[in-house]
């Protein structure tokens, strides 16, 4: 944030209850929305109310020391985040004020109030390389230079929206601060100094030519997402789970894997212990593609549970706003924001002090609207500026939330709200997390409305076997019916035991246990398992689906299940999780073909051996 | 303490409200003086231009608008703090020497120019260390399976009937680091009753490590506003001996049920709003200001772990206060009631327990090589072991086959050998591995599909 000291308006505080203030003397003049400084003491706030007499302000700060008729000075802008290079790699809290550079500045590890530093660097200088030249006309979001942000990523600086007009001068290509002016614009006579750093208030999102259907997944590496639930590039997902249920190692799992180009992780009202392992782990993985650090294409935002909630209120806003910042430079973003829940009890808390007329325990009646303001900003969109061939002319958004209900019920008006909104579903389920059964996505109460939008993506990406000759699509389809016939099947177990089941729905049980326990378990921590490539994962599957239509053939044909439960085969079937990496393919194929031979080998031996 | 009010305009359970004529400070510590001699302390928690309101720390009993003096310290509410004299003395809510026997505050209070505010400032999250060594508790089923680690925060749910007081008895006076760093002990008894004040503190004696040890003692009997002081106090405490003089603390929070209960009270008598089951809305944010007061910073030698031991109204895990406490904390020890009644001590229900951060602490270099694959095994096991004895009850044991035998067998050797232990016995890692492995070896070798082949090579018992 920035401060504009000109004509500021002040007024003064006439009653302080928690983070919430009373103000009068300004009430006439702000907006709302718009940002004041409190007291002396520097303590940052926003006004929420306007009254005929008095306005209401909620502190970002703790507001203790403060006395009444103490100033309270208007900024005259709503909270605006600052775009330029120095994002990726930075850690801000839920209003960018950046916790890296606090840390160096304050030589304390405790947070103090009052603290003013620029969310990004003045005094660093970026090595900007000019795109356009003297003369040329461009309009918002153009590209006017680049520079390399980090060896990951490439920062285009885009002409602002609201800006256009011909090209008057440009900097030559060089080191430059965020605050130098590096372009000026001329437009109707009037000419306009820019530099690379721009403004955006967090909650409008920013403009885009026209939204477009995404059809393309982002590929996560975790087999149960990538097969049964998948999302696209600019969709939305829920995660909830109770606790223990292991959302916050599937959002770092996607953090780490998932091929969008950058990761927004917001830490909203969760641990700071998982801050401090996300910074510590994104520094030593190294992304396989480029070589690089994973956290040189991370921003973080980490609004920690003991920190400020009106903080924590704004932290949602604020990242999906960096996220449409480089959306707009032709990426593909992915937000990641955990818990969207701690954001919920932010707004009923501050709700509770203006004691609002709460709805559904006690959260405010609002709830549903400000909650859709957040999901509707995801999307693949044709994005603003001439086409360029430095970068495609879209971009995608994707947000993925998690959720914690109270208590694991997912009937709670958070979990029930975010349903509305969202498009894809992975339900955490504590019984399979009680199991060690880890990503502990219930394959039953999970669901995606993706499916038809990502299978042509999938069928063009096929591994082709002539033995199990269907797609991505068929394949995902035949999963689904024998694990939830294996569901159906186990309730008659508990009744009858699994011996008294005919064989071929033991087989069915059996297969059922082989893709829970070697294809949907999946472990975030092993170095091979932890991500899973398209290959491996149709590999896989198909291996899976081969054996169980051999096997029914087998079995109609007389042979004994015994003999195919005991394929050697099946303990590296049950192993390719961790045993075959991601390069490895032609060992899957050695497997199939080992697999083919075996049930051949079981054809000619055991032929004697038929039942009667 | 400049300013002297006389007048007392309203008296509703914990708040008082006065009419505001004065410049007095949001959140200022108030002392408030009554006829029969007695001192009270309060804050003022809202204010606007007519009224001030003040929550008091101690009872509001025998005050009446007309008979008391309220004077306004112009400062926020600080606790003393001292290097060298608080190690195995036991302290009030507002951290000041008592006598738990008599209840009466000592004359010997402790000497220090050192006042440290309280509600402590928040931990940057960038600030911190992610925390990576381990504790040792001296008992299996938590150093086994759910390792603690410094500057961890693992609950334990518990529930009344439960042994949990015999419980945390037993960590505070067997918990030690592996290393040669000082290691202090804070217990923070919050509400509970006087004879478990004094069994505890008659069992820290009787351990003789008392003087690692200090307490801060809150009685059921005291005023609600102490139990939303005290665990502040402790942790105050804590942060200093924890970041100053680099030690590393362990601090035992019980029973945080009474602290949210506290804060219900006082949330209703403020009339908010309340969310679930009446507790307020900001349960969680008010809870995680405490909890999160614990961890490692980067440069800094020390660290905070904390063991909030909590009971389960009515063995409901997804009361509000398991629930929210489970979100914050990393992990949660679940105590069950079927195990105790069969006699396991202690009684962990260890399908519902987790420790979050023990996996990149413990192995090689730390406990033992074997200990990721050994815990994870034990626990994948027991729970086959459960799902064949809910079978042996459906089709009896001829249904059995020679794998879930095998498995009716180990789990109850799981209960009997690796859970149940003494409450004196303390077990270091290499004990209770290897009792694991005794009970492991109930088992197949081609059933240990968690442990890699070389472990099974080395320790497996035939």
């Amino acid at each position: 944030m920035i401060k504009s000291n000109e004509s500021s308006q002040i007024g003064y505080i006439t009653a302080i209850n928690g983070s919430l203030i009373i103000v009068k003397g300004i009430e006439k003049q702000v907006k709302l929305h718009d940002l004041i400084i409190v007291s002396k003491q520097n303590i940052l706030g926003e006004i929420i109310q306007i009254y005929n007499s008095y306005a209401v302000a909620q502190c970002y700060e703790s507001t203790n020391n403060l006395k009444l008729n103490q100033e309270v000075i208007s900024l005259q802008e709503p909270l605006s985040m600052e775009l330029a290079p120095g994002l990726l790699k930075s850690v801000f809290d839920g209003i960018q004020r950046p916790l890296n550079l606090f840390d160096k500045k304050l030589n304390s590890a405790f947070l103090q109030r009052g603290i003013e530093i620029p969310s990004l660097s003045r005094t660093n200088k970026w090595h900007f390389i000019p795109h356009k030249n003297d003369g040329e006309e461009v309009e918002p979001g153009d590209i006017i230079g680049s520079i390399q942000e980090t060896p990951l990523i490439e920062h285009r600086i885009l002409v602002p929206i609201n800006y256009s007009g011909v090209l008057s001068f440009i900097v030559e290509e060089g080191d430059y601060t965020i605050e130098e002016e590096i372009y000026r614009l001329k437009k109707s006579g009037k000419e306009y100094s820019l530099t690379m750093l721009q403004k955006w208030p967090i909650t409008s999102s920013r403009p885009y030519k026209e939204r477009i259907t995404s059809e393309e997944p982002l590929i996560t590496g975790i087999r149960i997402i990538d097969l049964l639930f998948p999302i696209v590039k600019g969709g939305t997902v829920a995660v909830p789970g109770g606790f223990g249920t292991g959302k916050t190692v599937i959002q770092q799992s996607l953090a780490k894997w998932c091929d969008a180009d950058i990761i927004i992780f917001v830490g909203c009202g969760e641990r700071g212990n998982e801050i401090a392992d996300v910074l510590k782990e994104f520094s030593n993985i190294i992304d396989p593609k480029s070589g690089r650090p994973l956290i040189e294409r991370i921003v973080i935002i980490a609004n920690t549970s003991n920190m400020p909630v009106s903080a924590r209120e704004a932290s949602i806003f604020s990242g999906v706003t960096i996220a449409e910042y480089y959306r707009d430079m032709g990426y593909d973003v992915a937000v990641l924001a955990d818990s969207t829940s701690r954001w919920a009890e932010s707004l009923r808390e501050i709700s509770g002090l203006l004691e609002e007329m709460p709805a559904e325990e006690g959260y405010p009646a609002y709830l549903p609207s400000k909650l859709s303001s957040f999901y509707e900003r995801a999307g693949k969109v044709e994005i603003l500026g001439n086409n360029d061939p430095k970068r495609k002319n879209l971009g995608s958004l994707t947000i993925i939330g998690s959720v914690s209900p109270p208590a694991g019920d997912f009937s709670e008006p958070v979990t029930a709200t975010t349903k509305r909104f969202v498009q894809a579903f992975w339900a955490l389920d504590a019984s399979l997390a009680y199991s060690k059964h880890y990503p502990a996505i219930n394959w039953l109460s999970s669901y995606s409305n993706y499916l038809e939008y990502v299978a042509q993506w999938w069928y063009e990406r096929d591994i082709h076997w002539p033995e199990v000759d269907i797609d991505w699509y068929q394949c995902r389809a035949e999963i689904n019916v024998i694990l939830s016939r294996e569901n159906e099947l186990k309730n008659i177990v508990q009744l009858i035991g699994e011996e008294n089941l005919p064989d071929d729905q033991q087989f069915v049980i059996f297969i059922g246990k082989l893709i829970r326990e070697s294809f949907l378990i999946q472990n975030a921590f092993d170095n091979i398992d932890n991500f899973t490539n398209i290959n491996k994962l149709l590999g896989h599957t198909k291996l899976i689906l081969l054996l169980y239509h051999q096997g029914q053939e087998l079995l109609t044909q007389g042979y004994l299940l015994e003999d195919i439960k005991s394929l050697e085969v099946l303990n590296d079937i049950r192993r390719i999780s961790h045993t075959i990496p991601n390069d490895q393919f032609d060992k899957i194929e050695k497997l199939k073909n080992k697999l083919l031979k075996d049930i051949q080998s079981i054809k000619l031996m055991y032929s004697g051996r038929k039942k009667l | 303490m400049s300013v002297i009010y006389r007048n007392i305009q309203e008296i509703v359970g914990p708040l008082i409200f006065l009419t505001n004529e004065h410049d007095v400070q949001y959140g200022e510590i108030v002392k408030i003086e009554s006829e029969d001699g007695k001192t009270r302390s309060g804050q003022v928690v809202k204010m606007n231009e007519e009224v001030i309101v003040i929550e008091v720390f101690e009872t509001t009993q025998g005050l009446s608008s007309e008979n008391s003096k309220i004077f306004f310290t112009e400062d926020t509410f600080k606790v003393r703090i001292s290097e060298n004299d608080m190690f195995g003395r036991t302290f009030n809510s507002l951290g000041r020497p008592f006598n738990i026997y008599t209840k009466k505050i000592l004359s010997t209070d402790i000497i220090s120019d050192l006042e440290l505010e309280i509600y402590g400032a928040p931990i940057n999250p960038y600030s911190r260390d992610y925390p990576s060594e381990v504790i040792q508790t001296g008992i299996s089923v938590i150093d086994g399976l759910f390792t603690l680690i410094r500057g961890q925060k693992l609950p334990i749910f518990s529930a009344q009937g439960l042994p949990h007081n015999k419980l945390a008895a037993q960590i505070v006076t067997q918990a030690r680091v592996l290393t040669e760093e000082s290691f202090l002990i804070i217990f923070c008894g919050i509400g509970i009753i006087e004879d478990e004040a004094i069994n505890f503190l008659k069992a820290f004696r009787e351990s003789g490590n008392i003087q690692n040890i200090i307490s801060f003692i809150n009685f059921a009997s005291d005023p609600i506003m102490e139990r939303l002081i005290i665990p502040r106090v402790a942790l105050t405490t804590a942060e200093y001996f924890a970041f100053e003089k680099e030690m590393h603390v362990l601090v035992v929070l019980i029973d945080m049920t009474n602290y949210a209960e506290a804060l219900r009270e006082l949330s209703s008598a403020k009339e908010e709003i309340p969310s679930r089951k009446g507790y307020p809305g900001y349960l969680y944010s008010d809870l995680a200001s405490i909890y999160e007061r614990t961890g490692k910073l980067k440069g800094k030698k020390g660290s905070i772990t904390q063991i909030p031991i909590l009971t389960m109204p009515n063995d409901d895990i997804s009361h509000p206060i398991p629930d929210t406490t489970g979100y914050i904390t990393e992990g949660q020890l679940v105590l069950n009631r079927d195990l105790n009644n069969k006699g396991i001590y202690p009684p962990f229900e260890v399908l519902a327990s987790i420790s979050r951060l023990m996996k990149d602490a413990i192995g090689k270099n730390t406990t033992r090589e074997d200990h990721a694959d050994l815990s994870s095994q034990l626990l994948a096991s027991y729970s086959d072991a459960l799902e064949a004895r809910d079978l042996l009850s459906v089709v009896g044991e001829d249904g059995l086959n020679y794998d879930q035998k095998a498995l009716l067998d180990f789990g109850d050797d799981f209960e009997k050998k690796f859970l149940n232990q003494g409450t004196s016995e303390n077990r270091n890692f290499n004990d209770t591995f290897s009792i694991a492995w005794e009970v492991l070896s109930n088992l197949s070798r081609n059933q240990l599909f968690r442990i890699h082949q070389e472990f099974i090579e080395n320790y497996y018992i035939p």
